[in-house]
């Protein structure tokens, strides 16, 4: 599904399968703050072979991190043993950090410092001699792409520059091992394309070894092996292949009418057998949970109104299913499957539109965030905002809401114009932003009261919509549960309740799943999809490319302004070539990108 | 602290070369970053020429001009002849009231610092024991400027008596003569003893403050976890910190010696190498103190509050700087002891006023040398190439 080498057919050549460059064997690591003790790694073991790339992958919170750290030797393991290059990792830190390369997330650079000031400066730590430099650093220029931007400021550079200086600063002395702590989140699609071929090039050419954590299921598709890390645990390991092997024969798609896809996608993850149902554009996309018999084709093909079509199967679809088996047990599985249907908001104004944006631009100093920006969003409509960090999507939220002032243009929320009247405009609108912004230290009982007080909202009204938040996101048993101790679907929940007590008819929602595990992800979008079934107009963005393919309709959003704008399947089509009959999102992205820059280089 | 390098120098170079080479990355970076950073240079010459100027010349703890009302209910020749004796005073700028009501009136609206009555029978009962023909009402608010002004009044009223003694041919029976002098600070100048004193503060604001917060600032960024995964050795990452801050700190200390004596007119009486090396023992104090505050706190504000609470406070109010230490309750005395600026403060004042005193400098220095040991080894001890 993407253009790059697979590297999979390279790796019995390069990878030595024997030799295992870093091991885990047994790891237990707990953090012990003052209330509680929290189980950060569980028995972790799994092993990088020389040679390859290996991905640990994983939401927020599954351990990666604290995983990287203990190879790092920044860490002490509580138990168990991690050997680096043949060395104690607790015993021999010293040495071992000698000999890796290591990013941590947010790169590790100096932002007062230039491009070429933080390789001197690495250079120096890790002991290259002066006469070395200049040779190593205009190949790593070369590599990285950065060759021009030798004098400027690190903080000046743009995510994707920032991610490969990061990297060019850990290979100023050519490692052995390469840890790299969430190299690609948040930053654009093409500059994760190029630092995975960069990686690539590093393991085939100097035999180095990665072990490289990321957010992103699909990114599974480029390691030689994948270490699925889960609340702590290795939930599963091995080549991205033999995930997806089990799921043959149980990946279907329907075609559906853009107007039905939410009630279809609804109704088809409620039916027996289906482990998975997410909306792809103009499809619906299914897992099952054993190859179906011609029955349940039948009945499944019935309900969605049109025949099914057998899909290959992703790594997402066997990391949902894993979960899902996990998740059984304990109760909690298909939580968001039994809301209880609202009457529905009349769809009479369908066409009228909620949201005008026209002619946008904001400026900070001599940085332009935004750049003439112009959308509209129709009643009802699931728009999203697609882009990297940096690429405008929170600066335009927050015109919107009213919070910041646009230099130019026009924004209308609901009608009302909001530069005049921000306060109206923020009255019929619901906000949820990227880290839910909830008191962590309030009962659930006590968030929703503050919330439904700081919306104006008292006597029965309130009463009623307190009552409604609890039993519409089934919160009534956890009403005196402590916020920041809620598991992250819980909290989620909490979240939308609360920016959801005044009734707005619009809801704004900044990156909401960024670092969600793909099951709380789902069970998110459940509860959009119900809120847009009742006419709310949902604005969203996100980095994560599969989320777009949710949208009714989105704009992709580069360097401040909008690179594209339409439906899914019409974004995708901007990419297609003889060469690409079928693009995805992402090469669509990278087209649009790519075509951008030409643009911008050009006379 | 070689122990880890030397065992287990198995690759990399642990040899000088390699060590000064990493060392030499590190201030040089530190500089650069010093140099491109607006926050560091506020804190390191912004502030102390502030401070400077503020305690140089807005702020004197000398009362100069100090407006009193003087109410005389029956003027005589001898009211004149002891009001005239308050006019020629540059202390104090006196306002003729009329009546008590008035000058009542005055003291409230904070128009005057305080009366000065004269009786009706002022002549006559001056003579006689027990009598008290003036009276002084002073607006107690103000502390100090009260007792200044009751010292004041009390001093012009035995004068005056005397004077008035001598031409009337009666010899007043005084048994003591009080023949004032005094030493050090002759004219009395507040900024000469407040600027030296000064020179702790702004060196505990580079060494601690500034130091405590741009080591915070390499965790917040994740600078710090980059940087330990090298091979770089704790000791070298510390060193790498202090060496650019003591020089930015030495920077400060010149120009507030240079202000001092070029601007303010302050005499140096002492040696100047004293001075320095006093200063450095305190700077090397402060940066131990800077270190350990990072410890303890990985983020600039959580740091600049602690540095701001443990160090630059009590350098202000529990160094002597302002206040003396010996009126202070005697529990408040003890913990004096342990804010390492009482050191330098005392050495600092007395090398500028009163010279070369070895019976102050000795102890005084052997104290921040003590001080100096104690807190760069906590911070070496306690420092770790580890999150935890």
């Amino acid at each position: 599904m993407v253009a790059l080498p697979f590297p999979c057919e390279q790796s019995a050549r390069v990878g030595e399968p024997d030799v295992a460059i870093l091991e885990f064997r047994q790891v237990c690591k707990d953090f012990v703050s003052r209330r509680k003790r929290t189980h950060a790694l569980r028995n972790v073991s799994f092993r990088v072979r020389r040679g390859t790339v290996t991905g640990l992958i994983g939401p927020d919170g599954a351990g990666k991190t604290t995983l990287m750290r203990l190879a790092a030797g920044l860490l002490l393991a509580d138990a168990g043993e991690i050997r680096v290059l043949g060395r104690d990792a607790a015993a021999d830190s010293l040495a071992v950090q000698a000999t890796i390369g290591y990013m941590p997330q947010h790169f590790g650079l100096y932002e007062e410092l230039t491009v070429e000031e933080n390789l001197d400066l690495y250079a120096d730590l890790q002991g290259v001699p002066e006469e070395q430099r200049s040779q190593r650093y205009s190949e790593l220029m070369a590599m990285t792409g950065l060759a021009p931007f030798t004098r400027r400021l690190a903080g000046r550079l743009s995510g994707g520059m920032k991610q490969k200086l990061g990297l060019a600063c850990t290979l100023v002395r050519s490692p052995p091992l390469l840890l790299l702590d969430e190299p690609t989140v948040g930053v654009d699609p093409v500059s994760r394309r190029e630092l995975w071929s960069i990686v690539y090039r590093l393991v085939q050419q100097q035999k180095m070894s990665v072990l490289l954590s990321t957010l992103y299921l699909d990114e599974a598709e480029h390691c030689h092996e994948v270490v699925i890390l889960h609340e702590g645990a290795v939930l599963g390991q091995g080549p991205p292949a033999s995930f997806r092997s089990p799921l043959h024969g149980r990946t279907w798609a329907v075609s559906i009418p853009a107007g039905k896809k939410r009630d279809i996608q609804g109704k088809l993850s409620g039916a027996p057998g289906v482990v998975d149902a997410v909306i792809q554009g103009e499809r619906v996309r299914l897992v099952l949970d054993a190859e179906p018999s011609p029955e349940v084709s039948r009945s499944l093909a019935e309900l969605a109104g049109a025949p099914l079509e057998p899909v290959p199967p992703r790594f997402e679809d066997s990391f949902i299913a894993m979960l899902r088996s996990r998740r059984s047990g304990n109760g909690e599985a298909k939580a968001a499957n039994r809301i209880s249907s609202l009457p529905n908001v009349s769809t009479d104004g369908a066409e009228e539109t909620v949201i005008a944006v026209r002619d946008v631009q904001r400026r900070f100093g001599d940085f332009l965030a935004v750049n003439r920006v112009t959308f509209e969003v129709k009643r009802g409509e699931v728009f999203g905002l697609l882009g990297a960090n940096g690429a405008g999507k929170t600066t335009t939220f927050r015109m919107l809401c009213g919070l910041l002032p646009p230099s130019t243009g026009l924004l209308r929320v609901a009608g009302i114009d909001v530069r005049r009247a921000a306060a109206a405009a923020r009255a019929r609108l619901g906000y949820m932003s990227q880290k839910f912004s909830l008191y962590g230290n309030l009962s659930v009982w006590q968030n929703l009261q503050f919330f439904s007080k700081v919306y104006g909202l008292s006597g029965r009204r309130r009463a009623e919509r307190l009552a409604w938040a609890l039993e519409q996101f089934q919160l009534t048993s956890l009403v005196d549960a402590v916020s920041a101790d809620l598991p992250l679907g819980y909290k989620q929940r909490l979240a939308l309740a609360c920016a959801l007590m005044h009734e707005p008819d619009i809801l704004f929602l900044d990156e909401p799943t960024s670092g969600v595990d793909p099951l709380a992800r789902r069970e998110f979008w459940h509860w959009i999809n119900h809120l847009a079934r009742q006419g709310v107009t949902v604005l969203v963005t996100t980095h994560f490319l599969e989320e777009a393919e949710y949208c009714d309709r989105l704009a992709i959003m580069a360097s401040g302004a909008i690179l594209a704008l339409g439906t899914p399947e019409e974004i995708k089509s901007l990419a297609r070539s003889p060469r690409l009959p079928h693009p995805t999102m992402e090469e669509a992205f990278i087209y649009l990108i790519e075509g951008a820059n030409k643009g911008a280089a050009g006379p | 602290m070689k122990r880890q390098e030397g065992s287990k120098g198995t690759l990399g170079e642990p040899s000088r070369g390699g060590r000064l080479m990493r060392l030499r990355g590190l201030v040089r970076k530190e500089f650069l970053q010093i140099l491109r950073d607006p926050s560091s240079i506020a804190i390191a010459f912004v502030m102390p020429v502030v401070l400077l100027l503020l305690f140089g010349y807005g702020l004197s703890l000398d009362a100069e001009h100090v407006p009193l009302a003087v109410v005389v209910e029956e003027p005589s020749a001898e009211t004149a002849s002891f009001i005239g004796s308050f006019q020629q005073s540059r202390y104090f700028e006196l306002v003729p009231l009329s009546n008590m009501r008035q000058a009542e009136q005055a003291l409230r609206e904070h128009r005057v610092k305080g009366i000065i009555y004269l009786r009706e029978n002022f002549a006559r009962q001056r003579r006689s024991i027990g009598a008290a023909p003036v009276q002084i009402i002073l607006n107690g608010v103000d502390a100090n400027t009260a007792r200044l002004v009751q010292g004041y009044v009390n001093g012009a009223w035995e004068k005056w008596l005397e004077l008035e003694a001598r031409s009337n041919g009666v010899p007043l029976t005084i048994p003591v003569q009080v023949s004032e002098r005094v030493w050090f600070n002759s004219e009395l100048r507040s900024q000469d003893y407040l600027v030296p004193g000064l020179i702790a503060v702004i060196m505990t604001l580079i060494g601690a403050l500034l130091t405590a917060m741009v080591m915070a600032r390499e965790w917040e960024r994740g600078t710090m976890e980059a940087l330990l995964v090298t091979p770089v050795a704790i000791q070298e990452v510390l060193l790498g910190k202090l060496v650019p801050y003591f020089v930015l700190g030495m920077g400060g200390l010149i120009l507030s010696v240079g202000t001092a004596v070029g601007l303010f007119a302050i005499p140096l009486r002492g040696s100047v190498i004293v001075l320095f090396a006093a200063s450095s023992l305190f700077l090397l104090a402060a940066l131990g103190m800077g270190l350990l505050i990072s410890i303890v706190a990985k983020n600039q504000f959580v740091a600049g509050q602690i540095a701001i609470i443990v160090t630059f406070l009590p350098a202000f109010i529990l160094s002597g700087f302002i206040f003396d230490i010996g009126s202070m309750p005697w529990p408040i005395q003890m913990i004096t002891h342990l804010i390492p600026a009482r050191y330098l403060v005392a050495i600092l004042q007395t090398v500028f006023l009163a010279g070369n005193v070895p019976s102050v400098i000795w102890p005084n220095g052997a104290a921040l040398l003590l001080m100096a040991i104690l807190f760069l080894s906590l911070g070496r001890w306690k420092s770790h190439k580890r999150l935890e």
